[in-house]
Parts: structure tokens; C-alpha cells; sequence
């Protein structure tokens, strides 16, 4: 109330300020007509009567002044006051102001920008109900995060610990709605799963555990409200339709609310359907193999007072449990939980970990903008020094000083930090709508909330404080009389100032990030000039899935051969080739594998795993992968002939000891097969680029089918020619097939584009580290050039060499910028080690990037003195003793 | 003039209680009432007294209402309010053992110590 009531006096105050000031002037007024009345009747004429009794009163206006202090509420009154000082100073000095709000602009917008991303990625949970006792399994060392659906079906069961677990699954359908079939993204999921995380229907209803009834039994799909705005136009109608879901009829029960997105935060699917549907959905089920663990990302619940500690304990006795029970199909069965949302630790770990540098590196680039700020500051404050002593000795109080320098400082800092919050809450925006790979459904939803603004202003406000309170020291410590009388020269420190120290650490932080962008480009380089093991330039993909058309069984070899050999027959084609999923696309497949005498397989036994591929014949010619040794395969690599492989070099060498020795020889799958060894081939890069050497084996398509087809069709013909004709020959073959035709090129972007990303966001945060170094070296070599005028000139005129001049005027900022550069490049080195996670191949100790950050720094030191060692040069003496 | 006593710091606001809790008065009035009470022994510069009167209605010492002078001119009326009155009391009781403190402390003679 007391406080409300304090508002109310004060709002009167200031709205009534004329009424009040008139008031008081009555009031005095008053007082001064009384006194004369009484001067009058000692006999004096009222006019001079009036005269002495102003006289008697004393200085009207300070009184006036004192009285309204005396009313109180002055704070932000004097705000108010200091606030329009603050803006007519600024707009005295355009160029400060702009230098100064632009490098804050940058400074805060980097951190804006960056904690949007965090905040979305990382802080924010998913968005569904009480989403932080939500949790995602992961199993054993590695962290795996895929389960197979037996052992989900005991963990679902057998815990204590969860309210429900659900399990889900990302692939690709085809859906016909009556017109052209259209491949999507969708979740296969299990019954329970709306019901485990809390979701209403927005529309119709959800399915349920009680819909499954075994394989097949729920042809259901549950649309996204996007996919339903966009697809099906906000029809009402649409529940109980039916659509083909790769020929097979399912019905629309209904529609997800428009927040809620599935549970990958990359991933927007455009609709969900059951599981017990797989052998529909993906063209074969899998759910009845408990070693098939490429499968089921499983999430739940906890239940209320279960802490994630006790339901790890209570998850890895069942995983005993499961260890004991299956020895054949399960290895080491122990679990963590990680949040749901990015893959679990997979994605989420080396994201957080990159982003928390991220943010490590633009905060540091907000402290350089805060140091340089602080400078600029102090130097304003040095050559005002004059207009503070003549304050202070007109009876300024040093409060009052200090009060106005923060006052313009925080407005310039809120200033900046609105431009630049304005441009990141842009930049976030485009980035949200931004879809970065055009064949998949990724997407950054990056928009900012109120976190992200609460978060700019607190950095703009301690901003402003920061740089503000850089020359408080100077101000307390002026002399006004000292000041009014040497002259605004004064005498030029030998000492170190925290001017220096500043500056230096400003600079280090800019060799950081000059380091860091530099080792990012390098390793960005690097990647695209490793070698894959496969060769994307001049190779054309197209990629299908043939059980979206209907294709089961034995049908699928045949037609992938129809496909190859009538893309053969296209003019200019070299050679046509199928892999299952392309290497370095998301989710290779992975086998465990055992050597020859091994008899019992269980997974603990196994030799090693090695990625899987099933590929066709005229796979590696398509590719172009080297073949070292041994032969390609053929179209009589078949079911009623043996069981063969070709392997990698990183296989033979690691199994067999040499690839000399490894060609003939056996080895064994999880199911028992004996498979020989035919052929090997090059290393390559299957999961990531910046992975080691990896064990991958590639096994005859006819032998082990798969639906899943990428088609490598090499040629050196123009790349959209060749694309129509393919287009028309996969129409002739099946008008019902939905495909996709791009470059290898243009599929890579997917595996190049967290380093892309990364390799951008450092460039960017290195440019703005160089700009800010620039100014900073720029005012400091400018300023004492310009402080130092006097000096330098009269050492001119007595003739000093013009080396000496120069190194008088900007030695100190070179010795500055040598040491800055050296600190910088050392932490630059130590920072670095984070960029390793997704950088490849990202190395400080790369004598290039030493070289090309000492290069740089000294570039922008030559830059930023070039101008100021121009001007010591050319004073011309006479007329700068004449001035003063 | 030069027999008149400085004001100590912070008694002028004592004083002002003290010449209006005798009755409302303006504020040329307060002025002639502390001359009239203090005996024209204390030297008030006439401006010095307005901040004063601000700052003891602000903190609800005082109240002031326009009204009309003797001299049939517009004036502004201080009067004490029930705080006020309170803290006149305090202060005067507060004074009047500094004073005698003081007395005591001053006509201290070399044989009492």
C-alpha cells in the first residue's frame, strides 16, 4: 500500500511538476509581500520595502531548488533528468553512441542468439505434461538408446519405477490420400503411448493399448495438427477416413494438438500409427526378435517420489534378469536415463557440450564488447575532465557525477541490447521455420520466450554496469582544481592502467575466437576432402522404399533388379548400383559378428561389430569403392549358393590380422550363418565423419533382402537431364512407387551439417571477436596518439627519427596486442579440445591454424594502428604548439 | 544582529514544531514566532526555512491548507499533525537532557573532578 501510495506522490510529482513549481512560487511569494507589509509600517515606501525584504530572504531559486529536493520522490525525478542529460549528450557525439551501441548490439545478440538455441535444445523440455519427470532409456556403455521390442515388453512390465513406459520409432511411409502417393516421416508407436505421456486428442481420438491385437491388428494413424492444417486443409471431416499407408488401408482416428510434435525435438512427424502395424509399415516385423535392438526408443514417467537413481537400480535388475534368461540375445543389459528429445546422450551429449562452448565464446565476446566499451568510456571520461571539474567545483556532488555516467552508460547498453535482441529474436525465427536438409524432416525449433528476453536484458543491464564502472576510479579521484589548472594534458602513466589490462584481455579473447573459427574451418575443410570410401561427385541417388508400394518377400530382389537394369539402359549412364541405406545417412545398421570358431554366440563373445550394408552388384562400381582384393559381387551371389561378404580393410585387418589373409576366409553372423569372405574393399566413413575406422561388412542383396533402396547411378551427364529420364523410367516401372532423385553431393549435407553449423557459428563469432579487437586496438593506439600530440610534435621538431616517434606513440599498443594474442592462442588451444566433438578432425596443434592466428592478430594490429601511426607521423609541429 | 546564535544542525526543524504546534501559522509567521519565542536570539536565514517546512509535511509531521492572512493577503497554513505533536514531545524531552548533559559537562570545575 505504502509502496503504491510512494508511486501515486510520485506520478503527481511529475505530472504535476508546473502546478507545484507555481504553487511554491506563491507560496514565497507570500512570504516575501508579508515581510514588506511589515517593513512598510517601519516606514519605508513599499517599493523599497519589497527590495530589502528580497534581499532578506536570500537566493530564491536555491531555496526553491532545496524545497523540491525536500519533497522527496526525487530518485526518479533525477533519473528522469539524467536520462535526458544522457540522450543530449549522446546525440552530441553520434559517433561514440553509434560505435558504442552497434558493438553491444553485436554483443548481446551473439548471446541472445545463442541461448535461444541452448534454451530451446537443451533447457527446454519437451512439450508435455510434468516433461520433467519424463526420462529416455539408454543402455550399456555406449549409451545406446534403440531397445528391441521383447526386451521393451519386460522392462514395460517388469519396473517399478516408471508410470508407463512407452516405445516409438522413426520411418518413412507411403501415403496415398487418393491422389499421387507421397512419402512421410512417422512415429510407429506403441499403443500406450499417448496415454504414457499425458496428450489429449485435439481432434477425434487417440489409439490405445486396447486397439493391439497382435501384428497388424491396429490400422490406425493419428494425424499431427500441421500435417492436418496442411494436408487435409483443417477438415473436421477427417476423422474415420480411410488413406493407404503403403497400400494398406488405415484410418484417420484423429488429431494431435497443435503443441505437441512427437518426441524427437528435431523430428516433425506428420503422423503416428501402431506399431503392431510394422510388418505394413516398414515391410517386415521385427517386433518378435529380441536381438534386434536398432529398433524402439523407450520413454516414461516416473512415477511421483521415484528419483532417476532408483529407477536406474530398479532397471538394471531387470536387465540381470534379462541377462540370465536370454544369454543367447542379451549382452551386458545395464541402463542409464537420459532426457528425451535429442537421442538421448548421443545427440544430446556432444550438442550441449558444443553449445555451452558456444555460449562460453559469446559471452566472452559480450566481455571484449564490455571491455572495449569500458575504454571508450574512460576515454570520454579523460577528455571530459575539464566539464567533471567544473562540475565538481560548481558544487556537483561526486554521487551525482557518478549517478549520470551509469545513467548513460546502462541507456546505451538497454539501447544496444534492444537492436540486438531484435535481430536475434529475427535470426531465431528464421532459423525455426529454416528447413536445413530437404529430404528430411529436421528442423531447429529455436524460438525465443521470455527466457531469451529476460535473459538479454540482465546481460545488458550487468553490461552497462560493467563498462560503466570502468571510470568511476578516474572520476572520484579528479581534482578539480589540479584539472582547471595543468590543462586537460595531464601527464601519461608509465604505469599499467586498467585501460591495458583491458585492452589485453579484449584481445585475448578475440585470439580465442579467432583460434577456434580458424581450427572449425580447417576441420571443415578436412572433412570435405577426406576420403568417404565412396565417390559423391557425379553420382546421382534415388531413393525409395519398395514396400511403400506394396513389394514383400522375394519380390523385393527382383524388382531392385528390374530397377538396375532399366536404369541401365539410360543414355550416358556408367554404372547402377543398391545399397540399403546410404553410408553416412542417419541410422546404418549394425551386426555383431563372430569369428569362425566361435560356438557360443552370445553377444559378449562377439568379435566386434561392424556396420551392415547389403548392397547389389554394381553397387562398388557405382559408388566407386575401391575393391583391394579378391572379386565384386554378382547376381549369382543368390539363396541356393553360399553365403558370402565383402569386407572392409579396418574387418580384414582386425579379424583375420592382414586383408591378404583374409580373403576365402569364414566368419559367423548372430544367427549362426558361416559367410566367406570374397572381396575387400576400402575403408570409408559409415556413421559419422569424424569417426574412427570402423569394421563394416557388405552382404549380397539377394541373399539378405531389404526394402530400404538407394540406387547410385553414376554418370557424367548433366544432372537434371539425367534426373528426368530416371524419373520417367521408375514411372514406367511402377507409377505407384514414391521416390526421391538427388545428388551424393546434396545428400552429404546431412553428415556435413552439424560441422557446417558449427564451422559457421564459429566463423561468425570470430568475425565479430576480430571487429571488436579492431576497435579496441583503433580507440587505444588513437587515443594516445591523440593525447600525445603535444609530446610527439615537440619530438618532431627536435628532430627525432620518425621510427622513435612511432614507437613512442604506439609501442605500448603493439606490446599490448603481442601479449593479448600469445594469452589468447594459448586458452585458444585449450578451447579447442570441446570443437573435437564435432568438428572433424579439429586440431589446435595444426601448424596452419598457428600460423593463420598469428597472421590474423597481427593483420588486425597493422589494421587498427595503420590510421593512428599516420596521424603521429604527419603533426606538423608548428601548428600544434601554436594551438595551445 | 551579531548577538543572534547560530543554529546547531537539525534544531531548526525542532524550533518549527515547536512555533507551530502554538497554533496554525504561515510561513513568514513561523519565522516571527520562533523571533518572538526564542527572544530574537537565534538567526534564521529567511529561505532556509521553506526545505525545512517541505520536508516536515513530506514526512507527516505537518499539514498546510491555502487560507487568508491578517494582512488579508493568500497565505499557506502549516499545523501540526497528531505525529507531529508526538514527535515534539520526543524531541523536546531529547533536547532538554542534551542541554542539561551539557550544562553539567560544562560548568564542570577543576575541584569536582
Amino acid at each position: 500500500m505504502k509502496f503504491f501510495g510512494y508511486l501515486h506522490f510520485v506520478a503527481t510529482k511529475i505530472f504535476n511538476r508546473a502546478q507545484i513549481a507555481e504553487e511554491m512560487d506563491e507560496e514565497l511569494l507570500s512570504h516575501i509581500q508579508h515581510r514588506a507589509d511589515d517593513l512598510e509600517r517601519s516606514g519605508l515606501t513599499r517599493q523599497e520595502a519589497e527590495r530589502r525584504a528580497r534581499i532578506d530572504f536570500g537566493g530564491q531559486e536555491r531555496f526553491k531548488e532545496e524545497s523540491y529536493e525536500a519533497l522527496g520522490g526525487t530518485f526518479l525525478d533525477t533519473l528522469i533528468q539524467d536520462v535526458r542529460y544522457s540522450l543530449r549528450g549522446l546525440r552530441k557525439s553520434p559517433g561514440f553512441t553509434t560505435a558504442a551501441v552497434l558493438t553491444l548490439a553485436l554483443g548481446i545478440g551473439a548471446n541472445a542468439v545463442v541461448f535461444g538455441v541452448l534454451n530451446a535444445l537443451i533447457l527446454r523440455p519437451l512439450n508435455v505434461p510434468h516433461a520433467a519427470t519424463l526420462w529416455g532409456l539408454q543402455r550399456g556403455a555406449q549409451q545406446a538408446i534403440n531397445h528391441s521390442y521383447p526386451d521393451y515388453l519386460d522392462l514395460r512390465d517388469r519396473n517399478r519405477s516408471f508410470e508407463a513406459l512407452a516405445a516409438y520409432n522413426v520411418t518413412s511411409v507411403g501415403l496415398d490420400r487418393g491422389n499421387q502417393p507421397s512419402a512421410s516421416w512417422i512415429l510407429e508407436t506403441t499403443g500406450n503411448y499417448f496415454d504414457a505421456l499425458g496428450i489429449q486428442p485435439y481432434l477425434g481420438r487417440f489409439f490405445h493399448t486396447s486397439d493391439e491385437h497382435g501384428p497388424n491388428s491396429a490400422p490406425y494413424i493419428v494425424l499431427t495438427y500441421a500435417f492436418w492444417h496442411s494436408h487435409f486443409q483443417d477438415d473436421r471431416a477427417v476423422v474415420g477416413r480411410v488413406v493407404q499407408v503403403n497400400k494398406h488401408p488405415f484410418t484417420i482416428l484423429g488429431v494431435a494438438p497443435p503443441e505437441f510434435r512427437g518426441t524427437i525435438l528435431f523430428v516433425f512427424p506428420d503422423f503416428w500409427v501402431p506399431l503392431v502395424n510394422q510388418e505394413q509399415v516398414e515391410g517386415s516385423y521385427f517386433l518378435n526378435e529380441r536381438g534386434n535392438r536398432d529398433l524402439l526408443m523407450v520413454l516414461g514417467h516416473l512415477k511421483p517420489g521415484v528419483t532417476p537413481a532408483q529407477a536406474v537400480s530398479d532397471l538394471n535388475s531387470i536387465g540381470q534378469y534379462l541377462e540370465k534368461t536370454y544369454p543367447k540375445d542379451d549382452g551386458h543389459m545395464t541402463f542409464t536415463l537420459a532426457r528425451p528429445g535429442l537421442a538421448g546422450d548421443w545427440l544430446g551429449g556432444p550438442l550441449s557440450g558444443f553449445l555451452t562452448g558456444l555460449m562460453l565464446l559469446a559471452t566472452l565476446i559480450l566481455l571484449a564488447a564490455c571491455a572495449n566499451l569500458g575504454s571508450l568510456f574512460a576515454a570520454r571520461a579523460a577528455d571530459r575532465s575539464r566539464e567533471v571539474a567544473l562540475r565538481l567545483a560548481l558544487g556537483s556532488s561526486r554521487t551525482r557525477l557518478l549517478r549520470t555516467l551509469f545513467t548513460e552508460a546502462v541507456l546505451i547498453s538497454l539501447i544496444g541490447g534492444a537492436v540486438g535482441l531484435s535481430g536475434s529474436v529475427a535470426l531465431l525465427r528464421a532459423l525455426s521455420v529454416w528447413q536445413p536438409l530437404p529430404t528430411a524432416p529436421l528442423t531447429i525449433p529455436v524460438n525465443a520466450d521470455a527466457n531469451v528476453y529476460l535473459v538479454a536484458l540482465l546481460l545488458a543491464l550487468a553490461s552497462g554496469f560493467l563498462f560503466g564502472a570502468v571510470p568511476v576510479r578516474q572520476i572520484l579521484r579528479t581534482n578539480p582544481y589540479e584539472v582547471v589548472k595543468l590543462g586537460s594534458s595531464g601527464r601519461v602513466g608509465r604505469r599499467i592502467t586498467v585501460r591495458d589490462l583491458l585492452l589485453v584481455v579484449q584481445i585475448s579473447v578475440c585470439a580465442v575466437l579467432v583460434t577456434a573459427s580458424l581450427v572449425a574451418v580447417r576441420g571443415l575443410v578436412r572433412s570435405l576432402h577426406s576420403n568417404f570410401g565412396f565417390e559423391p561427385k557425379n553420382a546421382t541417388l534415388v531413393e525409395t522404399a519398395l514396400n511403400m508400394a506394396g513389394y514383400s518377400g522375394d519380390q523385393v530382389p527382383a524388382m531392385q533388379k528390374r530397377m538396375i537394369d532399366a536404369l541401365q539402359t539410360v543414355p550416358g549412364v556408367e554404372s547402377v548400383g543398391v545399397v540399403d541405406r546410404l553410408p553416412l545417412y542417419y541410422g546404418a545398421n549394425e551386426s555383431n559378428l563372430f569369428t569362425d570358431n566361435t560356438t557360443d554366440l552370445r553377444p559378449s563373445n562377439a568379435a566386434a561389430t561392424a556396420m551392415l550394408y547389403t548392397v547389389s552388384p554394381g553397387y562398388f562400381e557405382a559408388a566407386q569403392t575401391t575393391l583391394l582384393m579378391g572379386r565384386m559381387l554378382t547376381w549369382h551371389d543368390d539363396k541356393n549358393s553360399p553365403r558370402v561378404a565383402l569386407i572392409n580393410r579396418e574387418f580384414a585387418n582386425r579379424i583375420f590380422g592382414s586383408v591378404a589373409n583374409a580373403l576365402g576366409r569364414y566368419y559367423k553372423m548372430p544367427d549362426g550363418s558361416r559367410i566367406q569372405v570374397v572381396g575387400i574393399v576400402e575403408d570409408g566413413k559409415y556413421a559419422s565423419l569424424a569417426e574412427a575406422p570402423q569394421v563394416a561388412m557388405f552382404l549380397p542383396i539377394v541373399q539378405s533382402p531389404s526394402s530400404q533402396s538407394g540406387i547410385v547411378v553414376r554418370s557424367h551427364r548433366d544432372q537434371q537431364q539425367l534426373a528426368a529420364d530416371i524419373r520417367n523410367k521408375m514411372r514406367d516401372l511402377d507409377g505407384g512407387l514414391p521416390f526421391d532423385i538427388r545428388t551424393w553431393s546434396q545428400e552429404l549435407e546431412s553428415a556435413l551439417f552439424p560441422s557446417r553449423m558449427a564451422t559457421l557459428a564459429l566463423g561468425v563469432l570470430g568475425m565479430m571477436g576480430a571487429v571488436l579487437s579492431i576497435t579496441g586496438i583503433f580507440g587505444m593506439a588513437a587515443y594516445s596518439v591523440s593525447k600525445r600530440l603535444r609530446e610527439l610534435g615537440i619530438r618532431l621538431a627536435l628532430g627525432a627519427p620518425r621510427t622513435e616517434v612511432l614507437q613512442a606513440a604506439l609501442g605500448r599498443a603493439v606490446k599490448l596486442l603481442a601479449i593479448g594474442s600469445a594469452v589468447g592462442l594459448l586458452f585458444g588451444i585449450l578451447a579447442s579440445r570441446v570443437l573435437a566433438f564435432i568438428v572433424y578432425q579439429a586440431t589446435p596443434r595444426d601448424p596452419l591454424v598457428l600460423a593463420g592466428v598469428v597472421l590474423a592478430m597481427s593483420l588486425l594490429g597493422l589494421l587498427a594502428t595503420w590510421v593512428p601511426a599516420r596521424r603521429a607521423l604527419s603533426l606538423d609541429p608548428l601548428i600544434l604548439l601554436r594551438e595551445e | 544582529m551579531t548577538d543572534q546564535a547560530q543554529l546547531l544542525p537539525g534544531t531548526l526543524d525542532l524550533l518549527i514544531l515547536k512555533a507551530v504546534s502554538l497554533g496554525p501559522l504561515h510561513g513568514y509567521g513561523v519565522l516571527l514566532r520562533i523571533g518572538q519565542i526564542s527572544g530574537k536570539a537565534l538567526l534564521i536565514e529567511q529561505g532556509a526555512l521553506y526545505p525545512a517546512l517541505f520536508r516536515l509535511v513530506r514526512q507527516g509531521l505537518l499539514k498546510a491548507n491555502w487560507g487568508t492572512s491578517d494582512n488579508n493577503r493568500r497565505a499557506k497554513f502549516y499545523e501540526l499533525t497528531a505525529t507531529g505533536r508526538k514527535r515534539l514531545r520526543e524531541e523536546t524531552e531529547d533536547w532538554n537532557r542534551l542541554a542539561a548533559a551539557m550544562g553539567t559537562a560544562l560548568g564542570a570545575q577543576p575541584e569536582e573532578v
